[in-house]
């Protein structure tokens, strides 16, 4: 990222977090687990919400190989990009580390902040355990 | 509450048309729509307009005002935008202003111009449709987010890429007599399996294409057609709406669209109809998996079960309830925010008896349309039915 770029509070302060092995999620007191950045819980509407750790690896439920990327992904296609469950909260990343061949429903992922080869800027990972 | 007739239809022809501005495009569907419906300019309330990506392709915001002067008309005029689905919800809000009373006669329709951002420039438009920070940062493209769902259907409910094909060739099949339609050319199964792959389990035969095209529809009250002597035999007697967590990751199905099935009972309820009662649907298929998730979500095959419905010639011409008759988003084309007007202008035309697959449901009376956006965050159905 150059320095110029404005950053997107909750998000990039989520990727750093990820960075630091520290990431989180956030729940509401009737449990409900959301993503950043939000101030509401979109299940119930409580505005109570606090960090809590996110749990050490998710599970692949979905995912495809894009080989028609947007050009922001030009360099890196093809790539695999996937839903994980990690109890709480699904997310969305870039499936790294693995042939794209391999890579399948019920694989057992943890993060990792990557960057595309094709801009530099950093892109949401999830690498086999 | 007053009905909603459908007084006059105009579409453009789909397909691949770079040099011609989105005012060109919506003049020539409105056009034809005021011509073919009798009602003369001066007497439209309001006009609403759907449009997606305007600000990318055209550098062109604002865009109301710009295509009611486009048509001609003097009237009030409001963009709508609701990623693919902005005409359809457009629709939605001209049936709701003539039935409250405060108007008798709404242009309604859309346009976008894409194919002059060629493929990687509309992969990018399009992706904004998704959660920017949490899924297009992450690489997910429209395909991409349509094939993540195609996946999580296989695991969940089984079925595999050939049944998919034979959607593919079935929309291919029905838009053959449609002029309008941007392919007129048949495919078979083999055809699609062996296309160059756009993002697992999806190739490019299973995607609709880049197109460029307008819709527009001029809706009218049932006491205006009547007092105005219109041929306006089909009403819209249902409109229904639904919504989506925006993060396909945050939802609670990753292969069903409860977004669409919400809108589907509001728009049945609000029609008095089931079901059952549907003859004939145009749905959003801009990728194969989505008609299965539209015709299940609709309640037109049981949840599981629609995979096979082109396959087993459930949903083909001849079938029960034919479904994309005028060869779907896939082989019509879908220039996104034209899209949901198009539908309207569709179905219409099948059930009036003018279209040139009419005789695919020569006893049809209800006819649905189902409109999808992004990742059917957005959702909208019409009910619609042969009421003179
Ligand atoms: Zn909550």
């Amino acid at each position: 990222m150059s320095e110029n770029t404005v950053r997107d509070a909750g998000f990039d302060d989520w990727l750093d977090a990820v960075e630091e092995g520290q990431a989180y999620y956030l729940e509401c007191p009737n449990d409900h687990g959301s993503l950043p950045p939000r101030r509401v819980c979109p299940d119930c509407g409580s505005t109570d919400l606090e960090e809590v750790p996110l749990p050490e690896s998710g599970e692949i439920e979905t995912f495809t190989v894009t080989y028609v990327p947007t050009p922001a992904f030009e360099d890196d296609a093809p790539y695999a990009t996937a839903i994980a469950n990690f109890g709480p909260v699904r997310i969305t990343g870039q499936v790294i580390g693995v042939d794209v061949d391999a890579v399948e429903s019920g694989l057992e992922i943890e993060l990792e902040v990557t960057v595309s080869e094709t801009t530099d800027e950093r892109v949401l990972g999830f690498s086999p355990v | 509450m007053s009905d909603v007739r459908v007084a006059g239809t105009g579409l453009t022809a789909f397909g691949n048309a770079p040099e011609r501005t989105g005012r060109d495009l919506f003049a020539e569907a409105s056009i034809a729509a005021f011509e073919d419906s009798g009602v003369p300019r001066e007497d439209v309330d309001a006009v609403f307009y759907g449009n997606f990506m305007g600000e990318l392709a055209e550098h062109q915001g604002h865009q109301g005002p710009l295509m009611a002067e486009a048509a001609g008309v003097d009237a009030p005029a409001t963009r709508y935008e609701a990623a693919c689905a902005s005409s359809g919800v457009a629709v939605r809000d001209a049936v709701v202003r003539i039935r409250s009373g405060a108007a008798d006669v709404v242009l309604v329709g859309g346009v976008e111009r894409m194919t002059n951002l060629g493929t990687a420039g509309a992969t990018e438009a399009l992706a904004i449709a998704a959660d920017e920070l949490w899924e297009v940062r992450a690489g997910m493209t429209f395909p991409g987010a349509y094939a993540l769902m195609a996946q999580a259907y296989f695991t969940e409910y089984g079925g595999e890429h050939e049944d998919l094909a034979h959607i593919a060739v079935k929309n291919h099949e029905n838009a053959l007599p449609n002029d309008n339609a941007q392919y007129q050319n048949a495919i078979e199964v083999s055809d699609v399996l062996e296309a160059p792959q756009v993002s697992s389990p999806l190739g490019l035969y299973d995607s609709c294409p880049i197109s460029d095209g307008a819709a527009a529809v001029v809706l009218t009250s049932a006491a205006y057609a009547e007092a105005h002597g219109l041929e306006a035999p089909v009403a819209i007697t249902g409109s229904g709406q639904g919504g989506d967590r925006f993060a396909l990751h945050d939802r609670d199905y990753l292969a069903r669209s409860p977004a669409a099935r919400e809108a589907g009972e509001e728009a049945y309820a609000d029609a008095g109809v089931d079901a059952g009662d549907v003859d004939v649907a145009e749905v959003h298929d801009c990728f194969t998996i989505a008609e299965v998730l539209a015709i299940e979500a609709l309640g037109l095959e049981p949840v599981g079960k629609g995979i096979t419905a082109a396959r087993d010639g459930r949903t083909t011409a001849e079938g029960e309830t034919p479904i994309n008759l005028s060869g779907g988003l896939k082989a019509k084309g879908h220039p996104v925010g034209a899209t949901g007007a198009s539908q309207i202008a569709e179905i219409t035309t099948l059930l009036a008896g003018t279209h040139p697959n009419s005789e695919s449901v020569d006893d049809a009376t209800i006819g649905v349309t189902h409109n999808a956006g992004g990742t059917v965050a957005s959702a909208v159905v019409h009910v619609l039915e042969v009421v003179a």
